[in-house]
């Protein structure tokens, strides 16, 4: 079985976000781009399904400024091989990638294709849905658990309130993962080191010519914080007491 | 091409979810702006009297068993069918475990252009979007050619005529067999366990209760409040809360009269599922934690000082 | 010894050349002083005697499967009373650590701030751009070495908490004022500085700390300066006594050392008493470890009003304050496996002595021995407060 995991950089949260002067687009000066999180957790299911079916995984990622510590780290968790996609990057947006990627995907020929259900820079939909079109395979998202039955892939889909929708879909197909069925392992940065002396990072370019399909930007701004909560304060008596106010004052007690 | 406004109506169990009467108000103001009308898309098998309650002029409804539960290929094939032959000029969807399978794929094959995680639209109706952990905000230009959006919660409130029932009309459904996705089975969550959504007082605990040990004061102070425990994401996948207990967007959205945060962040994930809480009281040591944006009032006294004076207090004032 | 053939390689094997006089282990009588001394040697399975023994039986997987290496705080307790002098803290411990990291069995909070040091330099999570934010408020402007670009005569290394944990801040704000006061010309390097990487090699993480250690010494190698000193003992053991191994050399002194140094003045320039019973916790990397402990309780003597009391377990034998080989960051694992703090047990043995005050030396101390006296019966009264509070303090600045 062989299983790609296309993984996005997206820009970390602890940094100040700045715009740039234009107003059209983010400020990539002091931006730390990290792993998005959930394509995080697509790696993580899809070396679990290494573990238990003896599947083939193939790091994919577009070639972001520190792209390749990230494929080495996916190859330190026990990607077989991690390839960089080189092109206009920094521009494309999901629409763009989903299209120079797709000749990539197809080439290799996976059973299955894994990337996080979201990524917190999405703006024209997220990556997954826009590569199962472009594959022309079959998307299922919000998923947290994959198992491999006999003649399909099983999955768990997941629905607000707990509701949880038991689906199978045929292969290839492209799944949009919301949580591995364990976090995210841990990797010693010796096992990375060491990796980054062993293995080698593939590149291959893609193109995405003309392929946006996105919305014109009118403008980026930040959200106006306009309202705080009352904030209350003194020792943990006072504060105490000021709670139990609150609580008369709502009726509560 | 005609001006509509089309809204994809989600609905589980005999339930239309509380976005889709968000995204109808959304279009009822898209469809001031063209004098347009608002069409609801239902899909379902024998669901028609969820047309009940639409706030839209319309509903299109289609009927087929293979439409009873979501199913992304038959979704897909039904909506491409619509949107090919009635051509609407905006394309409203819910930025759910719905919306969100369907609408790139939606966009790719018809080639619409698609803007997602939509909170509102301007008075032009352009969208506004919020991304990066709702720290950043997008207006993206309307297209005057057809176009696609999935909207998040929070930009207005859940529009429902609930003593209208707009007319129906039936729309035949293409071939909907050699589907690649199948429904096993439907889940739900543990019904013995109190329903969040319906409680008046909730404790919610998040990262910052540590272990799950320490559950047991905010248990403590539900107890003392007469009200429930519950739990952001984090504290639900360690397993120390049942999912039945999860407020945010996979979760519950809830409403109490008073949600009592204690160690909880306040990412957009959780936020937009206490919006509707009449009070909320925030915990947390870090004074920038995003909860105190939300929160009526805020605390940054450690909860691990705070529960048990508390507790006492409030058994102080009840017995006396 | 003979390089063994890689397959053959059992991990009593490697520990051995995992540190200089690893071998020693070979020499273990299993007398079970370790053990005994361990802080939470009672809560082990496999407290270090006996996993010696398993590891001698070529066991080592039974130790791997079980958890309680990670309550080993890296206090160097077992160390210092060794007969053998096993260098058991920083071979065995540490090199378990490491197994059990590779085989990925890590607390969920310790692979938290293991990754953030990684991302951020410090395993709080803070943006490294913010490292020299408390700062900002001083004045004269406290020297930022990428910014001023002069040379200064001391490098003041400042470390994670110092720079980041909103209590611990207060202390370097008060040790800067006291550097103004003595009329030092020092620097730090903000945004440049790492984690010095100590606590993150003693939790198993080797290639972290060789990673953090190489960051700092590109800072270091940028600017002129005379000498290193440091307010965390921690970072004074690394750059002292690990960073040489890398060919990291840099003359380094804790700040009770330098301000020792200085006490003639320091003298001159001590304006207010301080009537108080004042009780001194020795930080385990300062004292037992590095073998300080006169400076610091001359600095604090030399406050008038001052009593100096000592606490039972005290110089070689304090007791750790928890924080230590990643302990700082399992609290909520090690609470859920031995419902105790050692910082409560240090806690409680201040307040016996009679003392109001609890000095410490040691950026972890504080906010821990706070957060203990706050939950004790009969604590809460007692002040916690650094060496460097107490003469700003008695200095009126």
């Amino acid at each position: 079985m062989k299983i790609v995991v296309v993984i996005k950089l997206v820009p970390d949260l602890v940094e100040e976000l700045n715009i740039n002067p234009d107003g059209l687009s983010l400020d990539t000066a002091w931006m730390r781009m990290i792993i998005n999180e959930f394509d995080d957790h697509a790696l993580e299911q899809s070396i679990l399904l290494k573990e238990r079916n003896n599947a083939e995984v193939i790091a994919l990622a577009p070639g972001y400024d520190g792209v390749d510590e990230v494929l080495f780290t996916a190859i330190a968790k026990g990607a077989d091989r991690g390839i960089r996609l080189s092109g206009d990057i920094p521009n494309a947006n999901n629409h763009a990638l989903a299209h120079g990627l797709a000749p990539v995907i197809n080439a290799l020929q996976p059973d299955l294709v894994l990337t996080g259900v979201q990524a917190n820079n999405d703006l024209d939909g997220a990556i997954g849905p826009g590569l199962a079109a472009c594959l022309k395979m079959p998307f299922i998202g919000y998923v947290s658990s994959v198992s491999l039955e006999e003649k399909s892939i099983q999955v768990r889909k997941e629905f607000p309130g707990g509701v949880v929708s038991k689906m199978s879909v045929t292969t290839p197909a492209v799944l949009g993962i919301q949580a591995s069925e364990q976090p995210p392992r841990y990797v010693a940065v010796s096992k990375v080191r060491q990796v980054m002396k062993t293995a080698t990072i593939e590149e291959q370019p893609i193109s995405m010519a003309g392929n946006t399909g996105g919305f014109e930007v009118v403008k980026y701004s930040q959200p106006e914080t306009s309202t705080h909560a009352k904030m209350i304060t003194g020792d943990v008596d006072q504060v105490a007491d000021q709670l139990m106010g609150i609580f008369k004052e709502l009726g509560v007690l | 091409m005609s001006q509509d406004i089309y809204v994809l109506i989600e609905h589980n169990q005999g339930l239309v979810a509380e976005i889709s009467h968000v995204l109808l108000a959304a279009g009822n103001q898209l469809k001031a702006i063209n004098s347009s009308k608002l069409v609801a898309i239902l899909l379902g098998h024998q669901a028609q009297d969820l047309a009940q309650g639409l706030a839209a002029d319309q509903v299109l409804y289609v009927d087929h068993p293979n439409l009873k539960e979501f199913n992304q290929d038959a979704y897909l094939k039904t909506l491409a069918e619509i949107i090919n032959a009635r051509q609407p000029h905006q394309f409203l969807l819910g930025h759910t475990s719905m919306g969100s399978d369907i609408a790139g794929i939606l966009s790719i094959t018809l080639d619409l252009p698609l803007t997602s995680s939509c909170r509102l639209f301007t008075a032009d109706g352009n969208a506004v979007c919020q991304i990066c952990g709702g720290k950043i905000l997008v207006e993206v230009k309307t297209p005057a050619s057809s176009s696609l959006v999935t909207m998040i919660p929070g930009g207005y409130k859940p529009e429902i005529h609930p003593t209208d029932k707009p007319p129906v009309e039936n729309f035949t459904p293409p071939a909907l067999d050699d589907l690649r996705t199948k429904v096993i089975e439907i889940i739900q969550p543990d019904s013995n366990d109190v329903d969040i959504s319906k409680e008046p007082i909730l404790i919610a605990v998040g990262r910052g209760i540590q272990t799950q040990d320490n559950l047991e004061l905010a248990e403590k102070l539900a107890g003392a409040l007469k009200g429930v425990v519950c739990a952001s994401r984090p504290v639900v996948d360690q397993g120390w809360v049942p999912a039945t207990r999860l407020v945010g967007k996979s979760g519950k959205y809830v409403k109490p009269k008073v949600y009592f945060a204690l160690g909880i962040s306040g990412a957009p994930e959780h936020a937009e599922a206490i919006t509707n809480s009449d009070t909320i009281i925030a915990v947390n040591t870090d004074p920038k934690a995003p909860i105190f944006n939300l929160a009526t009032y805020g605390t940054e006294t450690d909860l691990f000082d705070l529960i048990d004076p508390l507790v006492e207090k409030i058994e102080q004032a009840r017995s006396g | 010894m003979p390089n063994p053939d890689p397959t053959q390689t059992s991990f009593y094997i490697k520990v051995q050349e995992s540190v200089p006089d690893g071998n020693r282990l070979r020499k273990c009588l299993q007398c079970g002083n370790c053990s005994g001394i361990c802080p939470f040697g009672y809560l082990m399975i496999y407290p270090p005697s006996r996993m010696i023994a398993e590891l001698r039986a070529d066991r080592f997987d039974k130790i791997l499967s079980t958890e309680n290496v990670w309550m080993c705080v890296s206090c160097y307790a077992c160390s210092s009373v060794c007969p053998e002098q096993i260098p058991i803290t920083q071979g065995l411990m540490a090199s378990a650590k490491e197994e059990l990291l590779l085989s990925g069995n890590v607390p969920a909070e310790l692979q938290t701030a293991l990754e953030f040091s990684q991302r951020y330099g410090n395993p709080l999570g803070e943006s490294p751009r913010k490292r020299a934010d408390w700062t900002k408020d001083l004045r004269p402007e406290v020297k930022i070495m990428g910014k001023d670009k002069q040379p200064v005569d001391v490098l003041w290394f400042v470390g994670d908490y110092a720079s980041y944990h909103p209590r611990v801040q207060k202390i370097a704000q008060a040790f800067s004022k006291i550097l103004n006061a003595l009329k030092i010309d020092f620097g730090i390097l903000g945004p440049e500085e790492y984690s010095d990487g100590d606590s993150q090699r003693l939790a198993g993480e080797k290639g972290l700390f060789e990673m953090l250690a190489e960051k700092n010494d590109q800072a270091f190698r940028k600017y002129e300066f005379k000498e290193i000193i440091t307010t965390d003992p921690h970072a004074f053991n690394a750059i002292k006594n690990e960073y040489p191994k890398l060919g990291i050399q840099y003359p380094v002194r804790h700040y009770s050392e330098f301000l020792s140094d200085h006490l003639d003045e320091i003298r001159t320039l001590l304006k207010k008493p301080i009537e108080a019973r004042v009780t001194y916790h020795d930080p385990c990397y300062l004292g037992r470890v590095n073998g300080i402990f006169q400076q610091p309780r001359a600095l604090i003597q030399a406050i008038q009003g001052v009593e100096l009391l000592e606490m039972p377990h005290n110089l070689k034998n304090s007791l750790c304050c928890g924080g230590g080989g990643g302990g700082m960051w399992m609290d909520g694992f090690q609470w859920e496996k031995a419902h105790v703090r050692l910082s409560d047990w240090r806690v409680q043995e201040a307040t016996q002595t009679g003392a109001n005050i609890l000095a410490v030396a040691c950026p972890y101390e504080t906010p821990r021995f706070e957060d203990a006296a706050k939950n004790l019966e009969g604590a809460n009264a007692l002040k916690v407060l650094d060496i460097a509070e107490l003469l700003a303090d008695a200095m009126g600045i």
